[in-house]
Order: structure tokens, then C-alpha cells, then sequence
């Protein structure tokens, strides 16, 4: 047997400039929520928690991201796999037209959803006179900028994990009689679940923490569209408490959601 | 020389900028435009500033009680509030009942900022209670949505309606419940140069500085 050469490190002591480099890293995500913590007024917390400003931000925050994230599956993951799968001439344009809301300012976003969908817009105009429905200003607004900006999450993911998985698992499945459903449900769904999982994850987050398409795009009225993040920005000029303890909402239930997802499935990634 | 202005003089002032420069050519104006309530930190931080032009009074009162001004300070232009529509008026808005209309889309500032708090005032005194669909986070925001044409009505005040050239119609809001909005105008303590500051404050009260701002919407005091 050959002897164990440089694989493992045999030192037990981690290299100390890497060591306080990350720890200046971790700083940097740390202390602006030291910052926050100091400021909450604990005493008067319970107050502002339960007025209502605080519950109707929450609870349209909380239907508003699941329901974005939930339109994200159900158009995202198909687009992801023909991204993945098919190849069709102006797929690298696709690419870049769904990272695009990664990358631009979430205002320019607002602001092209505005001209496209609103009342004199392009789509917006012939969608109200054939639904009745507008959606500058109410709720399905704030779903559908949520949408915009956070679906590019899961379509990546999703699209990275197809490509990288073998096809012949797929192949062998199919040879074995399996169906393509069966195929999809019991080979490639479970084979790709984690970045599923980690693109949902994502995908939610950002669509809970939505600020610039919202409120270019859906405007600002509490309990029809006033998120989380919104009402934070509005009691900032005001009313500096409440405006704390939205945020310490804000970061409680994220870190919460990322914290045990991350228990429960990243391990696998 | 440095003139601490609030934003919503930003187009007039540059005007008087340069009829100010024309007469005094040895002289270079600096305007340092922004929210009246950031400028006045500015100045009790310390910053060198000459002038200080503020949107409304309570941010002057605040200066000057911090001993920071070297004069009295003097309301130089008042600002009125006017509704704004999407040219053509599509609505047909002719006032502030028209807030109450729910089939309408109606915003507003949000409370906190001047054109919000005062837009709200207004309707007030019209007693109409306004079926709001945004508060939006400031006149700039709310205007860009009017012009769109996705609001039908707004409140903003009559010099913003001037500074779109054209995409937003003003309508009349009647004196006995228009809310008037003050700039008062002062030199401050620690100008570093008293002299032309002064003089800035002479030629903005004077007649041709006075013809500008009108120009611009603002109302002689």
C-alpha cells in the first residue's frame, strides 16, 4: 500500500491568514445586524409587532413570495429544462434575457413592468379590457414583480442541475418501460431535488425581500400592496421603532427559513 | 461661494445662478441642492455653506436656534399645491371630490414627506376623505406615475407640475383649502464669504430675482 501522501492535510491547525480574512469576511454580514439588534426597542417590541402596519406587511409579504414562488415552478422548471434540454437556435439570448433580472437595478425592472403591463401599457392595456383586470397598484402587481426578479433563481438552478445530471439514467429508466412521467417523477426529480430545493429557497428569499419592482411597479398602499421591505422604507422617514422592528421580521423569518432549509437539504449539495 | 438650496429650487435657482454670475462676474456660485431637512444636517455638522435656502420653515428654525445663521431669515417664494393629471385629463378630474371616487386611481406622497403631509391637509380642509390606491415615496415617484398615465390624480405642488414641460396638467386647487408651503432664506454664521452671500440673498429678494422664480411657478411672498 502506497503511503498517504499530500492528500490530507496533516496539521491540524487551519492556515491563520485564511482564517482572519474569513472572519473579516463573516464581519461584513455580522455587524450591520449587531448595528440593527442594538437599536430594536425591546421593551415596546410587542406593541409594534401587533400593530397593524407590521401584520399586513407581513401577511401580504408572506401570500405575495409563495405565490411568486409558486408561478415560478410552474413556468421556471419548464423553461429550465428546455434551456437544458432542447437546442434551438437563440438559446444563449434566452439565457441572458432570463438572468437579465439578476443583474439590472430592480427599479429599471419596475419600470419596464409598469410600460409593458400597465393600463396604457403594451401588454397591460388589452389585458384590461379583456380581464378586467389591472395590475398597477394591487396585490397580483406585487406577485407578479416578485415573479420577475426572483424566478432567474430557480430557472438557473434548476437548468445547471439538468444539464449536469447523466441522461443515461434517464435513458436506462425508459429502456426499463418506465413512461416519461414516471421518468420525470421517480429519476430526474429526484436526482435534481436538492437544487430544486436550494433554487426554491433562493428563489422565495428574494421574492420576500423584494423592494425596487414593487414599488415602481405596484405602488405603496398598506394592505393591498405594502410588503415587508416597503413599510421598512416608509416608517425609515418616520418612525425609526416600528421601522426596526420590521426589520428584525424581516430578518427573523428569513434567516429562520434559510437556516433549517439548509439543515434539512443543502447538506446533500 | 456655496448655496445650500432645497431640490425643488433646483431648475430656478440655476437661472438665478447665472443672471447672479452675469452681474457679479468675479464670483462663482456653487449650488448644493438636496432635502432641506439633509441640507440643515449638513450645516449643524459644520459644512461651509454660505446660504441655506430651505423648503419650509421648520428646518430654517432649526438652524437658527443652533446660533448658525447671521441674520434674520426671510420668506423669499411660496409654493402652492396643485392636482395633477395625465395630459387630456382621461378621468375628467375637476377637484378634490374627485380624491373620493373609488373608480379612479389616486395617489398621494406618503404622510411623512412635505407633499403628503400637505396634500392631505388640503383635502382635509375640502373635507373629502380620498380613496387612495399608492402613497408614493416622494413628488418625483408620484409624478413619473401620473405622467404614465397609470394614476389618474395626484397632489403635488404647482412648480413640479411646471417642471414637466407639458406630460402633467395642473388643476386649480381653490385658496381657502390650498396649503402654502414657506421657503424662507438666510446667510449662515460661518460663511466664508459674508459679502456675496449677502448679496445672493439681496438679488433673490430683489424684483429681477423674484421675475425668475415666478417663472418657475414659485409666488412672490
Amino acid at each position: 500500500m502506497k503511503a498517504d501522501t499530500s492528500v490530507r492535510p496533516r496539521t491540524r491547525r487551519p492556515p491563520v491568514l485564511l482564517v482572519v480574512l474569513g472572519a473579516i469576511g463573516l464581519a461584513m454580514f455580522v455587524i450591520p445586524f449587531v448595528g440593527l439588534l442594538a437599536r430594536v426597542p425591546w421593551s415596546d417590541l410587542p406593541a409594534l409587532l401587533a400593530g397593524d402596519v407590521v401584520t399586513d406587511a407581513l401577511r401580504l409579504s408572506v401570500v405575495t413570495s409563495l405565490t411568486a414562488t409558486l408561478i415560478a415552478v410552474v413556468v421556471g422548471i419548464p423553461l429550465a429544462w428546455i434551456m437544458a434540454r432542447l437546442d434551438f437556435p437563440g438559446r444563449s439570448l434566452v439565457r441572458g434575457l432570463v438572468t437579465l433580472p439578476l443583474v439590472l437595478p430592480p427599479v429599471v425592472g419596475g419600470a419596464a413592468l409598469l410600460f409593458a403591463l400597465g393600463r396604457r401599457g403594451l401588454v397591460g392595456e388589452s389585458l384590461e379590457q379583456a380581464t378586467g383586470l389591472l395590475l398597477p397598484f394591487s396585490t397580483w402587481g406585487v406577485v407578479v414583480a416578485n415573479t420577475f426578479v426572483a424566478m432567474p433563481f430557480l430557472v438557473i438552478t434548476v437548468e445547471g442541475a439538468l444539464r449536469n445530471l447523466d441522461q443515461r439514467y434517464e435513458g436506462a429508466a425508459a429502456s426499463l418501460g418506465a413512461g416519461r412521467w414516471t421518468v420525470l417523477r421517480r429519476v430526474t426529480l429526484p436526482m435534481i431535488g436538492p437544487s430544486l430545493v436550494a433554487g426554491l429557497v433562493l428563489t422565495w428569499a428574494r421574492a420576500f425581500g423584494e423592494f425596487g419592482a414593487t414599488i415602481t411597479f405596484a405602488g405603496n398602499l398598506q394592505g393591498r400592496t405594502q410588503t415587508l421591505p416597503l413599510a421598512v422604507f416608509v416608517a425609515l422617514e418616520s418612525d425609526r421603532d416600528t421601522a426596526v422592528a420590521l426589520s428584525l421580521v424581516m430578518v427573523v423569518v428569513s434567516l429562520a427559513v434559510l437556516v433549517t432549509l439548509r439543515e434539512r437539504w443543502w447538506k446533500a449539495l | 461661494m456655496l448655496v445650500s438650496a432645497a431640490a425643488s429650487l433646483t431648475d430656478a435657482f440655476a437661472e438665478v445662478e447665472s443672471a447672479f454670475e452675469e452681474e457679479n462676474r468675479d464670483v462663482d456660485v456653487v449650488l448644493n441642492l438636496g432635502s432641506s431637512s439633509a441640507l440643515r444636517e449638513q450645516i449643524l455638522e459644520g459644512a461651509p455653506a454660505d446660504v441655506f435656502a430651505s423648503a419650509n420653515t421648520s428646518n430654517m428654525d432649526q438652524v437658527a436656534d443652533a446660533g448658525e445663521l447671521s441674520g434674520e431669515a426671510e420668506i423669499f417664494v411660496t409654493n402652492s399645491l396643485q392636482i395633477a393629471v395625465p395630459t387630456g385629463n382621461p378621468a375628467g378630474v375637476t377637484g378634490l371630490e374627485d380624491f373620493a371616487r373609488e373608480e379612479l386611481l389616486i395617489g398621494l406622497c406618503v404622510e411623512d414627506v412635505p407633499c403628503g403631509d400637505f396634500g392631505r391637509q388640503a383635502l382635509d380642509n375640502a373635507g373629502v376623505t380620498p380613496s387612495i390606491d399608492t402613497n408614493e415615496p416622494d413628488v418625483r415617484a408620484l409624478l413619473t406615475k401620473i405622467e404614465a398615465g397609470e394614476l389618474d390624480a395626484g397632489i403635488t405642488y404647482v412648480t413640479d407640475v411646471l417642471s414637466t414641460s407639458g406630460t402633467v396638467e395642473g388643476l386649480e386647487i381653490p385658496a381657502e383649502v390650498n396649503v402654502v408651503a414657506e421657503y424662507p432664506i438666510a446667510t449662515l454664521a460661518g460663511a466664508p464669504n459674508p459679502v456675496t452671500a449677502a448679496a445672493w440673498v439681496e438679488f433673490v429678494l430683489s424684483d429681477e430675482g423674484q421675475a425668475i422664480l415666478t417663472s418657475y411657478g414659485f409666488i412672490s411672498p
